[in-house]
């Protein structure tokens, strides 16, 4: 028996020779960054990780990984890691995507994606603008957003990639920023833990064509106004010093100062990643930060559930047919049910 | 009662009715009788476009046609000798089929005013009660009245009681051709098992069809068609889609690779898919996409995980799915594109047949995409073509396209199936890490055929990136450089054409290597080019025909072939495909003959042809 004598892989093993070519300042040379520091604590082998992408900036991240990978066309990425794991179980799948590739040209892929619940991981990097072709707005750009092909503001609606994904079926949803290093690591593991499907949604700053989507969320200044990080089993807390609380109203979430009255932390929603409802009200914390008395945007781990993954319930029904009728025999299936013989004999 | 029995060589017969009436059923079971005793058999079934067009219109006219002898058999027939219909509609959509002097079987029932006035016959008129049939030999049969007596008492509702009306028809033509029953009423056993009821009424119906050509004092004669003369062995019937299926299975075990199957529901390949998710105990992984688009991405996806990726589809789909057809040509990855060809532009004729896409396949895709094309002409050609598209999809790590149509894949035939250790063996190789300490694997390598490896996940120390962006030679990396990009252009292209070395040289199928015409065929108007050529030749004409199923890489020797001929014939079922390709590749003044009626082309058409191309 050989015995394996690979040394421990550090960040350093899963950088490529490639020259990385973001924009300087990009945002997804943190994601990169976190994403190549978390990958050897996964105990996982290098050869067994495979990364797969669609088109955009964020797309060319398989060619950053020294992992199998592939670059595949705009908006596929999903519909091609569900046929490579519908067929090996046994790899680790990562899919990148961004905000157009995932939610307009490959809209339709996400969410079959999600509800089949293959166990892959999503990393939608969301910056709300198109980059690679030079800055259109997105399907998450807020209304009114002012861009190439919106010189007079968009009108399109904005999606909530989050409270989709919940309604398309997601067993893991959640959203973490390239600005906070830690707690990215940290979702990014627990992506990489979750049987099933992970949606993993990473506000992403686009410095060049979107510069400061979501400083309000990610700078010092205003973050803990504005961001409320929520854990298993803890009440959601927020503002400085933890001074205001959310607190359902009946089914109305309502920010509370914790500094007043008799409130105490008990009394708070206390966030469980298994409660599908608090999850989707939770994914509704989507007001605009221009807007008076706004609930904060939530951070860490919306929802968790256990559900079967498409790929076993494939092969097991491949082991019950087996079962069933025996391992297929070509020669019987080539003969059929009914045949006939014809002999050399002239009439 | 007296009737004489003739002995007969070869005999169309065509069932038709509402799509409702179990015609497709009634004509399968007649087939599988008849090829069980030896005929050789030729089918075609017509279906109406709707599930269940309004009943009694000319639209909901679902129609099978079959042909079955003694002597060879290569289509489902010019013209019927019986034409069977279950109503007005029935009749006028289909009269125009039948010989004169052929046999016209009548539900009389189906010839009400109601159903007149639906067929949209003019007031009044009644084509059983004028004259108007006169030139045929009509026998009226009041199949629902007889149908409902045979099942009084039976416990079945009058609307459960008519749905039989097609076994005693099928009874009657049973009797008509001298044939034992057995074969149906275990099909009827096996189709109804969770109903006694449902069986003991099927098979009384069919006893009494059969009785009542026995018993009544019809003056018609009994027909007998002998078993055909056809190379010793064991047979079975098949049908082109069936075959298809049959044949993924049997290249996946061949190959020992995973047969993973994606494709979206899609008139006429949705029976593939069906067939494919019987056979789970193969092993085979079928997976309903969620689109065109996903279905190939997804087949694509486990070829790169290094199973054996097949997606499929008709012409719209395949439209769908030409941008992943040129990412899978750029990953040099194997992958199976079937196109069973429907009627087109855009939805065009979902039912009706068609050889339409044959540019799409070869030219349909942005920038300098060369692709494999192969194309089967019969049902169960259907079988070794898709099976030699898998050997050169992975030997050759290429898409291939599967060209079948939906004459083919919804007709059926006798096939002397192979014996598993007949099939060629396809050589499915993975990359094995044999680099030196330092040294970099290279993707993108090529060995003597121009085949670069599959090296697929869970392959230590091969880890490597593909993608659909341009290629440095050999590492695989991204390039712009202008002169690796028209480098990789030519490979990729030479590449392709490398896959001649390894197809077989073309063969004639019928007459001489040099002469006045040959007729050049590909798909499936095998058919009818063969029965017309071997019709000619036996009147003298000097004709060859040579029916071409790789069409991309040709084979090495077409040219020199064409070479050889004072005159080139060319009949398609489009408006002139193949002869643009022949004539870019070979400077040669073919004639074309295109027929683009959603119909194949009659032998008759094609012969007519021959003899005014020779005049």
């Amino acid at each position: 028996m050989e015995i394996d004598t690979t040394t421990k892989l550090t960040a350093k093993d899963f950088i490529t020779d490639q020259d990385v070519r973001w924009c300087p300042g990009c945002g997804d040379y943190s994601i990169l960054k976190q994403v190549q520091t978390v990958m050897p604590e996964l105990g996982l082998k290098r050869e067994e990780i495979v990364f797969i992408s669609g088109i955009g900036c964020s797309s060319r991240f398989p060619y950053y990984m020294e992992t199998y990978g592939m670059h595949s066309i705009h908006g596929r990425a999903t519909a091609v890691a569900s046929g490579l794991k519908a067929t090996r179980s046994d790899l680790s799948v990562w899919i990148v995507t961004g905000d157009g590739d995932s939610l307009s040209i490959g809209g339709n892929h996400l969410i079959h994606l999600l509800r089949r619940n293959f166990d892959v991981n999503i990393l939608l990097f969301n910056n709300e603008i198109y980059g690679l072709t030079k800055g259109q707005y997105s399907p998450t750009s807020p209304t009114g957003k002012v861009a190439k092909s919106t010189p007079m503001g968009s009108i399109d609606h904005p999606f909530n990639p989050l409270a989709l994904c919940l309604g398309a079926g997601a067993t893991f949803v959640a959203r973490s920023m390239d600005r906070d290093p830690i707690h990215l690591r940290e979702i990014l593991k627990r992506a990489n833990e979750h049987k099933g499907t992970s949606l993993l949604e990473i506000y992403q700053n686009c410095n060049v064509f979107n510069d400061g989507a979501f400083e309000v969320f990610t700078e010092k200044s205003s973050k803990k106004e504005e961001a409320l990080f929520v854990e298993q089993n803890k009440p959601l807390l927020f503002g400085e010093n933890n001074s205001k609380g959310i607190k359902l109203d009946g089914l109305k979430p309502i920010i509370v100062n914790m500094n007043e009255g008799n409130i105490s932390a008990s009394d708070l929603w206390i966030h469980d990643e298994k409660d599908a409802t608090k999850a989707n009200m939770l994914s509704r914390f989507f007001d605009d930060v221009k807007k008076e008395n706004h609930l904060p945007r939530a951070f860490g781990i919306f929802y968790s559930e256990d559900r079967y993954c498409y790929e076993d319930a494939l092969q097991q029904q491949i082991n019950d047919a087996i079962s069933a009728k025996g391992k297929g025999d070509l020669n019987d299936l080539l003969k059929g049910k009914n045949t006939w013989v014809v002999n050399n004999l002239k009439k | 009662m007296t009737y004489r029995t003739e002995i007969v060589k070869q005999v169309v017969i065509f069932f038709a009715g509402d799509s409702g009436d179990g015609i497709q059923l009634a004509g399968t079971q007649f087939t599988n009788t008849a090829a069980l005793l030896g005929n050789n058999v030729s089918t075609f079934p017509n279906f109406p476009a709707e599930i269940r067009a309004p009943q009694g219109t000319l639209a909901g006219v679902s129609g099978f046609q079959l042909h079955f002898g003694s002597v060879e058999i290569h289509t489902p027939g010019d013209a019927a000798d019986v034409l069977v219909v279950m109503n007005a509609a029935a009749l006028k959509a289909n009269l125009q089929q039948l010989k004169e002097g052929g046999v016209i079987i009548a539900n009389s029932d189906g010839f009400d005013a109601k159903k007149l006035k639906l067929a949209k016959y003019p007031n009044g008129v009644n084509p059983l009660k004028d004259d108007s049939l006169s030139k045929y030999r009509l026998y009226e049969i009041d199949v629902t009245k007889l149908t409902r007596t045979c099942l009084e008492g039976s416990g079945l509702g009058t609307k459960d009681s008519d749905r039989p009306k097609n076994m005693f028809v099928l009874g009657y033509i049973y009797w008509m051709y001298n044939r034992k029953l057995d074969a149906t009423i275990e099909f009827i056993k096996e189709q109804f098992k969770k109903s006694s009821t449902l069986i003991d009424a099927n098979i009384k119906v069919l006893n009494a069809g059969y009785n009542y050509g026995d018993t009544t004092e019809t003056s018609m004669n009994r027909y007998e068609v002998k078993a055909a003369e056809v190379s010793p062995g064991t047979y079975r019937n098949i049908i082109g889609n069936q075959a298809t299926a049959l044949g993924l299975i049997a290249a996946s075990s061949k190959a020992d690779l995973t047969l993973f199957y994606a494709s979206y529901p899609i008139t006429p390949a949705s029976d593939i898919l069906h067939e494919l998710s019987k056979h789970k105990n193969f092993g085979v992984k079928t997976f309903q996409a969620e689109d065109e688009i996903a279905a190939i991405t997804s087949a694509i996806g486990a070829s790169f995980g290094g199973s054996l990726g097949v997606t499929a589809s008709s012409g719209p789909g395949i439209a769908l799915k030409g941008e992943a057809i040129g990412l899978a040509l750029m990953l040099e990855l194997p992958l199976v594109i079937v196109n069973v060809q429907r009627g087109g532009p855009s939805t065009g004729l979902p039912t009706k047949t068609e050889q339409a896409d044959l540019l799409q396949a070869l030219y349909g895709r942005n920038g300098e995409s060369p692709v494999v094309v192969i194309a089967a002409s019969t049902p169960s050609d259907c079988f070794y073509t898709v099976y030699e598209a898998c050997r050169i999809a992975v030997e050759h790590m290429t898409p291939v396209f599967f060209l079948s149509d939906g004459y083919i894949a919804n007709g059926a035939e006798p096939w002397k199936f192979p014996l598993e250790n007949e099939l060629k063996k396809i050589e499915a190789h993975f990359a094995e890490n044999k680099l030196a300490v330092g040294e970099k694997f290279l993707p993108y390598k090529r060995n003597e055929k121009l085949v670069r490896e599959w090296a697929i996940p869970g392959t230590k120390g091969l880890e490597h990136r593909v993608g659909g962006l341009e290629k440095e030679n050999e590492t695989g990396n991204i390039s712009y450089d202008p002169d690796n990009h028209e480098f990789m252009v030519k490979m990729r292209e030479a590449k392709i054409q490398k896959i001649a070395d390894y197809i077989p040289e073309q063969k004639f199928d019928q007459g001489k290597e040099k002469g006045k015409l040959l007729v050049i065929g590909w798909g499936s108007t095998y058919g009818s080019i063969k029965t017309a050529v071997q019709e000619s030749i036996g009147e003298g004409l000097e004709v060859s025909h040579i029916h071409i199923k790789y069409l991309n890489p040709l084979p090495k020797n077409i040219g020199s072939i064409i070479k050889n001929f004072e005159k080139v014939l060319i009949p398609e079922m489009n408006n002139g495909q193949l002869i643009k390709v022949l004539r870019d590749k070979f400077l040669v003044d073919a004639i074309g003959h295109n027929k683009i009626k959603g119909m194949p082309f009659t032998a008759a058409e094609i012969k007519n042809k021959i003899v005014e191309v020779l005049q």
